[in-house]
């Protein structure tokens, strides 16, 4: 019995987080979304590492890691607000290929996303946080029509796309009826997009139970959502204790008053168990298979519920500066809230939760 | 990450497993709490001897003397809970006391008390809170005076829990009125049949007395009762008080409320609708499992911590704040779902679960309360957790 972390995964961590510290630090956050340089030296330093092929296996190029092991890296992507396709690139399309990609496709492409060199995209959100605006794709002989809705990493070359009908698809973004319009959020690390597919060629990826496998990559998703969340909070965390430690106010350093330190306490308390959850959820996705799905919506919606009293409370405890572009803390903010909605707000989740065990229809 | 256990693990709960189906004749049925009957007493000695109960203590002092292992302790506990066997007295004495004397008590003190505290033969009280003393604990003004080989005691404690039936109070008493607030008081073992000591039923909101007063008038008490030197007690009482932090705010008491609660809202309807049926409801039962589960694994992560002999600093710090504010949540929201029945109380007509969401819902608060309310609990965190500034000193008087 043992719940904790590996040595090899507390050096993992630490690597990565070094890593994005160089490639990203808040200077270079701040040339977001124009300068493109960033998130592509970011990715090359995180491909220099090996963490594009985290959970691809050896036979095809990656390492074959575990879901907890991408989960750490997530959490350091969210410490550092880094623009990194990850969970689309590195978790999501790679589960897709591996729980429903033949043979021939899973040798054509999982080498390709290990290397980091081919970036892919995952269209799944409608069948997850519902349609709006008319979204959803229809899947005939072969060919995609109609639109899906924030895409993560929609300008990646390749995209897994699912369909109104519970099947998995591999679209080539360049193919002739794809337009890719990106859309404009809150967080401007990790832009999501529009696909619009008119007509499109597209690979399907029907081997296996088509279920099964849009499970897999669903809970995989929350999953690497809820560990962003965990690690954009903690930094958040740190960012107002170490604000109420400096910051003097009636003569006193303000983390003296009770005021801000129960503040400080409550996001603290708060956000600790979210830790295991996450890394339980994500040690369920290998290794216990009939509690994977529950564990992952939980840690989804939980962390989401977590993060935004972290990300408001952070935010009050340093004051007026806390609002202000000076510290930058809006990016984390941010990305906190963009990861509640992506996949399903928690609202959305907990229905999700509630059905899997039987007490919603 | 792996949540099997051992070869050796599983070996041994095999056996605790036999033990508990071998003398399934002997589990004390008739023990309903307060001071233990006879078969509670010898279910008592019975686990002793196979090391259910004061496992880790050393066998000179009544214990079992198996080395401390956190994942046996958790086999023998799942155990006992999953067959619903009776487990040890778990009283103050067993659980505050005992650790206590081991970490500072003189070898007299260890050997007089502690094999009959295990036995169950001698029960403890803990004289801590006083009216004026609450979490300021420091200020307290019960007062020893030495005269002639003995402290003459005079004050008054609060919220004392079994003292109408213990034989005994590990008390802090300030005997040094010349030092300054902290070392100024002893842990001192007073028993309780001294003359002088009141007991007085503290009547709570719940209905039921849990706690009581104690009044001390001119209480004569041998000086050689102190525990860990006079005008230590502070440090003492500290030593004590981290066992308590750590009893409280239980996680396996959170999932079975849960439980209970999805029984209910699948088995209760609103004109002829099943609560679960409610999507409000449904929404507010997901929000409290996503938290049940996190602190259930919270747990998982401090018991191993436990077992590797790590730190946990700011991880075990939140337990109690966290814990029994969600098992009061967990209370008040099966109250909301049983409407108008959920007030019911006492003998009613139309009485859910006997009353006892309501009676735990108010406990509850007093958990939240008692052994550091929630606001000390949030100091702690923030100072010994976060590292942030202690508030300063302001001048009294």
């Amino acid at each position: 019995m043992e719940f904790a972390l590996s040595a090899d995964q507390r050096m993992l961590q630490e690597s990565v987080d070094r890593t994005l510290a160089r490639a990203c630090p808040l200077q270079r956050i701040r040339k977001l979304p124009a300068d493109k340089s960033v998130a592509k030296d970011v990715w090359a330093a995180l491909a220099e590492l090996g963490i594009a092929g985290i959970l691809i296996p050896e036979a095809h190029g990656g390492s074959g890691l575990t879901l907890l092991d991408a989960a750490l890296v997530s959490e350091m992507l969210g410490r550092h607000v880094a623009p990194a396709p990850f969970a689309a690139t590195a978790v999501v399309a790679p589960l897709a290929l591996l729980h429903a990609g033949s043979p021939a496709q899973q040798t054509e492409w999982l080498p390709k996303l290990a290397s980091g060199k081919t970036l892919a995209g995952i269209a799944i959100s409608e069948r997850i946080a519902g349609a709006r605006d008319g979204a959803g794709v229809t899947a005939s002989n072969g060919k995609l029509d109609g639109k899906a809705l924030f895409v993560i990493a929609a300008g990646a070359p390749l995209c897994v796309v699912a369909d109104r009908d519970g099947g998995l698809h591999l679209v080539h973004t360049a193919s002739p009826g794809v337009t890719h319009i990106p859309l404009e959020t809150i967080d401007v690390t990790r832009p999501p997009g529009e696909l619009q597919f008119d007509n499109v060629e597209a690979e399907p990826l029907n081997s296996g139970d088509a279920r099964a496998a849009f499970a897999k990559i669903r809970d995989a998703g929350w999953t690497m959502l809820a560990a962003d969340t965990l690690g954009a909070s903690q930094r958040m965390i740190e960012k107002a204790v170490e604000y109420a430690k400096e910051r003097q106010q009636f003569g006193r350093v303000i983390g003296s008053f009770q005021a801000v330190k129960h503040l400080c306490a409550e996001m603290a308390a708060e956000l600790e168990p979210c830790r295991a959850l996450v890394w339980y959820a994500a040690h369920a996705f290998d290794a216990i298979p009939a509690e994977a799905a529950l564990t992952a919506a939980h840690a989804k919606a939980h962390t989401s519920e977590i993060g935004r009293f972290v990300a408001r409370t952070a935010t009050e405890v340093h004051g007026g500066i806390g609002f202000t572009d000076l510290l930058g803390l809006h990016y984390w903010f941010k990305r906190i809230g963009l990861n509640r909605q992506l996949l399903g707000g928690p609202d959305r989740v907990r229905h999700l939760a509630a059905q899997m065990q039987g007490f919603a229809a | 990450m792996n949540l099997a256990y051992s070869v050796e693990y599983e070996a041994f709960r095999a056996e605790v497993r036999d033990f508990l189906e071998r003398y399934r004749g002997d589990w004390p049925r008739g023990y309903a709490g307060g001071r233990p009957n006879a078969e509670m007493l010898r279910w008592q000695r019975l686990l002793l001897e196979y090391g259910y109960a004061a496992r880790t203590i050393p066998q000179e002092y009544g214990g079992y003397g198996a080395e401390p292992d956190a994942l046996k302790s958790r086999i023998i506990a799942e155990e006992f809970t999953r067959a619903g066997a009776p487990g040890g007295l778990a009283g103050q004495g067993i659980s505050m006391l005992v650790p206590t004397l081991l970490e500072v008590g003189s070898e007299e003190q260890k050997r007089r008390y502690i094999p009959p505290t295990l036995r169950g033969e001698m029960i403890w009280c803990q004289g801590y809170s006083e009216p004026g003393a609450g979490s300021d604990l420091a200020n307290l003004q019960t007062r020893g005076v030495e005269q002639g080989g003995d402290f003459v005691i005079n004050g008054q404690k609060i919220w004392t829990s079994t003292a109408q039936l213990a034989d005994m109070m590990f008390c802090l008493v300030r005997t040094e009125s010349e030092r300054a607030r902290h070392q100024g008081i002893s842990y001192i073992l007073i028993p309780m049949s001294t003359p002088g000591i009141e007991v007085r039923p503290l009547k709570t909101m719940t209905g039921a007395s849990e706690f009581n007063e104690v009044f001390f008038t001119d209480v004569r008490v041998p000086v050689e009762n102190v525990v860990g030197g006079r005008g230590a007690g502070w440090s003492v009482a500290n030593a004590t008080l981290k066992h308590e932090r750590g009893m409280l705010g239980d996680p396996n008491a959170a999932e079975t409320r849960l439980k209970a609660i999805i029984d209910l809202m699948q088995e209760e309807t609103v004109d002829g609708a099943r609560l679960m049926d409610n999507p409000v409801f449904r929404d507010q039962l997901m929000r409290l499992q996503g938290r049940v589960l996190a602190m259930k694994f919270h747990g998982l992560r401090l018991l191993t911590a436990a077992a590797n002999g790590e730190e946990t600093g700011l991880a075990r710090l939140i337990v109690k704040l966290e814990g029994c504010e969600l098992n009061h949540q967990l209370a008040a929201f099966a109250i909301d779902v049983l409407g108008e029945l959920g007030v019911l109380y006492g003998d009613s007509p139309h009485l859910r679960a006997k009353g006892a969401w309501q009676r735990m819902y108010m406990f509850d608060l007093g958990l939240i309360i008692g052994g550091g309310t929630a606001q000390i609990q949030k100091n702690i965190i923030a100072e010994r957790g976060l590292g942030l500034p202690r508030e300063p000193k302001v001048a009294v008087g």
